[in-house]
């Protein structure tokens, strides 16, 4: 009996899953279905049937150069990253093995800078990157998205870390290990699956970044977001194109979770599980 | 070290003086047909202008105006030329954040700009944008169906028989609608719409003392006019509806009428899009009998910002975007169809554009009947036919443009939506200093 309700309930949670599953995927698969159609195709209404044309990768093809903004989306994504971890690491590793009575705040305050509205402190920002010459450049852009994820790469290792036994790393100590040693040799191969994760993560946030990606470039560190946002059109049909650029930005990132589906998952439910 | 080898190196370094010397121009832009067309032929401006390099940055309409102002205000300098709507010209222009185009030269014909267009883009005598491609608006419909009602369009229709001849021709199991016109929310959207076809009512947005109108009798008529007309003739879903939603049932044969921007006619009138492309008929804007036929008039035109350290090179590559010859590039590389219209008076002189062009002369119509100075037949203190050219009125034009919206949606009244507007725009007016 009880195997029964246990088995049905395992049903239920399947089926509720998958549900919840296909419409978060759902946008994704109704782009990729629209790139498929014609343009009136497109416009025309709901339809989960295209004519399976490739017309508008072609014309996207030949009106855009996809390969320098793709580039910059690497350099950009992977950039903002490295340099998130650098920071994060050692800011996580005080916080979690050394706190003091204002670590909670400071923490709370440094999510609470993601609360506020990214227009609010455009104007700001603009001008600070105008005098320090960083607009349309690849490391101001790297900045920009390592500033903007930084609090959330924080909290991320801050968690992992606190589930890490604190005695480890003082007999660590005891033997003799530098803060260097202790943080390299000792707590990051323990954190690997937790740092991996967060790396992913933010590798993710950074691909979709699209506030500050098209606003402080033009030409030249101009990232797959700005290439999307490019082919909106006010007079003339634009929905299919714009969804061909779109599946064509989305790619790279949607085979790279794919691949690493196993450490994200495994990274994002590291404390939960201990 | 032979004479072969100095010579050899020389060149060398005379070709790498020479690109370092290159100016590159970063212009920004819509993603129009007739800018992806320009940025295709941009070879021949490098080709004739070696020292100079192009870079285009395309974005969306409402992305490209907040990065270009964002950018002017600040005086970033990341654009060298930008595309902006004869909303924004004379407003910027004012502000000192355009550059006076005076060295356009001498070849550049300014004279033959269309006057209605070139004044628009002028403050105290001075070109301070150049038009790429402008516009009006017009009556596309479809002349089979008008014959099968037994209606002939009149030279200069009325709204009363426009609104007749919509609910006439509907014919709903057949999936034909009378009419189609904008209704999706926005300043450019179905105000733009709105706007025209109160000004052809005898309406005006404000008065002389700058105190909005929404609570005069000719704002009530229009509206509930449109709102009544939609009910019986219009597609359903009308309230989401923009230009592209309704070039699209107006080209699959869904719209007996369309009116809207007069650069849709070489759309729908191109059989490889159009499945109505040799039935359709062009006429003036309608009016109420008052002579007034909305003024609608918009151009997208090429600016440079006055932080542009290149406005030399800049004013050059302008000058041969917008010439007569660029036009002869167009026609004798895509035909003359695909020339982009309503700049130059000497387009609509063309044998062969009228030829290719059936839209033409409706066009050049619509465009002279445009009077942006006297949008309405009441005095007003602003200037702008289908919008109100002052910096307020794309975020009060989209608030009304909501509430308008909703009132198609059958979502609210056009008595609780008219008020609503008006106490909306007094408020903002105030704010704003117009109103003391």
């Amino acid at each position: 009996m009880a195997r029964a309700v246990s088995n049905r309930r395992k049903t239920i949670a399947t089926i509720v899953a998958w549900l919840v599953a296909l419409i978060i995927f759902f946008p994704i698969l109704y782009t990729v279905l629209t790139s498929l159609k014609t343009e009136p195709e497109a416009i025309q209404g709901f339809s989960l049937v295209p004519s399976f044309t490739l017309e508008s990768y072609v014309t996207v093809h030949t009106q855009r150069d996809y390969f320098k903004p793709f580039m910059n989306s690497v350099v950009l994504s992977l950039g903002s990253t490295l340099l998130a971890l650098l920071v994060a690491v050692p800011a996580a590793w005080s916080m979690a093995f050394s706190p003091t009575r204002r670590t909670k705040d400071i923490l709370l305050w440094m999510l609470s800078t993601k609360m506020m509205p990214a227009v609010a402190v455009l104007v700001p920002i603009y001008l600070i990157f105008r005098d320090f010459g960083l607009l349309d450049t690849r490391i101001g852009l790297t900045i920009m998205l390592t500033l903007i994820n930084l609090p959330i790469v924080v909290w991320m290792l801050y968690t992992y870390f606190r589930e890490i036994p604190g005695e480890i790393l003082e007999a660590a100590r005891m033997d003799g290990a530098s803060l260097w040693g202790e943080i390299v040799y000792v707590l990051t191969p323990m954190a690997v699956p937790g740092i991996a994760s967060t790396m992913l993560l933010n590798i993710i946030l950074a691909w979709n970044e699209a506030f500050w990606t098209i606003r402080l470039t033009t030409t030249n560190a101009a990232p797959l977001t700005a290439f999307i946002t490019s082919f909106s059109s006010p007079q003339g049909l634009f929905w299919a194109k714009l969804s061909a650029a779109s599946t064509l930005a989305i790619a790279p990132i949607l085979i790279m979770g794919w691949f690493s589906q196993k450490q994200l998952v495994r990274g994002l439910t590291f404390g939960a599980v201990k | 070290m032979n004479l072969r080898t100095l010579m050899l190196g020389a060149s060398t370094a005379a070709l790498l003086c020479g690109f370092a010397h290159a100016e590159t121009l970063t212009i920004a832009t819509v993603n129009n047909g007739d800018m992806i067309r320009m940025q295709g032929l941009t070879d021949d401006f490098t080709t004739k202008n070696p020292d100079i390099q192009v870079e285009w940055v395309t974005l969306e309409e409402n992305v490209l105006r907040e990065r270009v102002t964002t950018d002017i205000a600040t005086k970033g300098g990341q654009y060298d030329i930008v595309t902006i709507g004869n909303y924004e010209v004379p407003i910027w222009a004012k502000q000192g954040w355009l550059v006076a185009l005076d060295g356009l030269g001498d070849d550049y014909d300014v004279d033959d700009l269309l006057p209605a267009i070139r004044g628009g883009l002028s403050l105290d005598g001075k070109l301070y944008a150049a038009p790429f491609y402008g516009e009006s608006a017009m009556i596309m419909y479809r002349k089979d169906l008008f014959e099968k009602a037994g209606l002939t369009m009149p030279d200069s229709p009325t709204w009363e028989f426009i609104g007749e001849a919509a609910r006439k021709i509907t014919d709903r199991d057949a999936d034909v609608n009378g009419i189609c016109l904008r209704g999706k929310a926005g300043w450019g959207e179905n105000m733009a719409f709105l706007t025209a076809l109160d000004n052809s009512f005898g309406g005006r947005w404000f008065d002389e003392n700058w105190q909005p109108q929404f609570d005069q009798p000719e704002w009530k008529a229009s509206l509930q006019f449109y709102v009544d007309m939609m009910k019986d003739a219009g597609p359903q879903g009308a309230s989401s509806n923009g230009f592209n939603e309704n070039l699209t049932l107006f080209q699959q044969g869904k719209c007996g009428m369309w009116i809207d921007a007069t650069v849709a006619a070489s759309f729908v009138s191109n059989p490889n899009d159009s499945t109505v492309a040799d039935k359709v008929g062009y006429a003036i804007f309608p009016d109420t009998g008052n002579g007034n036929h909305g003024h609608w008039l918009w151009s997208w035109n090429l600016a440079v910002p006055a932080s542009s350290t290149k406005a030399e090179a800049a004013q050059k590559f302008i000058s041969w975007a917008t010439d007569k010859a660029y036009t002869e590039l167009v026609a004798s590389k895509e035909g003359w169809a695909n020339v982009p219209p309503g700049t130059r008076t000497s387009l609509y002189k063309n044998a062969e554009y009228q030829k290719a062009a059936p839209f033409a002369a409706p066009t050049l119509a619509a465009m002279d009947a445009a009077d942006i100075t006297k949008p309405s037949v009441k005095p007003v203190p602003y200037t702008g036919g289908q919008f109100v050219a002052i910096p307020e009125f794309q975020s009060l034009g989209t608030t009304v443009g909501q509430l308008f919206s909703a009132v198609l949606a059958g979502q609210s009244s056009v008595d609780d939506a008219l008020a609503q507007a008006q106490t909306i725009a007094v408020r903002e007016m105030t704010r704003a200093g117009y109103i003391k």
